[in-house]
């Protein structure tokens, strides 16, 4: 099983700060979410703007998981 | 843990980190430049003036710090600046509270400045939190401004 976050407005687009399923790469998660969130949804979480982390490090291509892995959605930041 | 970085939910006291930072650096540090950052009561949206009741910060515990350590890395690197310390403040903001603190000591006053500048105009970019505002006009995520993003690519040129 992986956990997979979703953060700020990706939250309120999602309905749910955080889900568990098993995959085995991103491209298994992106395809669950497709499947489970629906296309409108997941095209707002694969927008360009938005990062993706795997155990809090940005990711940009696919990447292998282990269980217990931490995926998050990260909409465009600001702090300060 | 970094304690260069801390990110909580309660208010913070220049004063006292101050004093931690004089006593940390004893007489090696020529300069301390603090810039403690407010919440403002004047709405972002569409710079219509509504007024803002609430301002929330939103993190991702250890990501968050990691991408704000990384910021003051670079810092460190860029500038002679042994003595760095941000506060940044998470939750529900109201108007005129202290949202964030960046304290820089230096043997000499330029470093130090330059620093918190530098420090302030990449937490705008690249820090790793999210900001909801409400206020009469509704509730809205914001973004960075396209004034942040300048600011912060002039530094990559310098």
């Amino acid at each position: 099983m992986v956990t997979i976050r979703f953060f700020a407005q990706l939250r309120d687009v999602v309905g749910t700060d955080s889900l568990q399923f098993a995959a085995d790469d991103l491209e298994q998660v992106y395809a669950h979410l497709r499947r489970t969130l629906g296309s409108e949804t997941y095209t707002q979480l694969r927008a360009e703007n938005v990062r993706v982390a795997v155990n809090q490090d940005i990711v940009s291509a696919n990447h292998r998981l282990l269980g217990g892995d931490e995926v998050a959605f990260l909409p465009p930041v600001t702090g300060g | 843990m970094d304690s260069r970085v801390v990110i909580q939910q309660q208010d913070f006291s220049v004063a006292q980190i101050y004093d931690d930072m004089r006593s940390a650096s004893g007489s090696d540090a020529g300069a301390i430049v603090t810039f403690v950052g407010l919440v403002r009561d004047r709405n972002a949206i569409a710079g219509d003036g509504s007024a803002v009741s609430t301002l929330t910060l939103e993190h991702y515990p250890g990501m968050t710090e990691k991408s704000i350590a990384s910021i003051v890395d670079e810092a460190q690197q860029r500038w002679p600046v042994p003595w760095v310390k941000v506060v940044h403040r998470v939750g529900e903001l109201q108007p005129s509270e202290q949202i964030v603190l960046v304290m820089v000591g230096s043997a000499h006053r330029d470093a130090a400045f330059a620093a918190a500048e530098f420090i302030m105009d990449y937490l705008k970019t690249k820090a790793v939190l999210w900001k909801r505002e409400l206020s009469d006009a509704g509730e809205v995520w914001l973004e960075s401004t396209a004034q942040d993003a300048t600011r912060a690519e002039n530094w990559q040129q310098n």
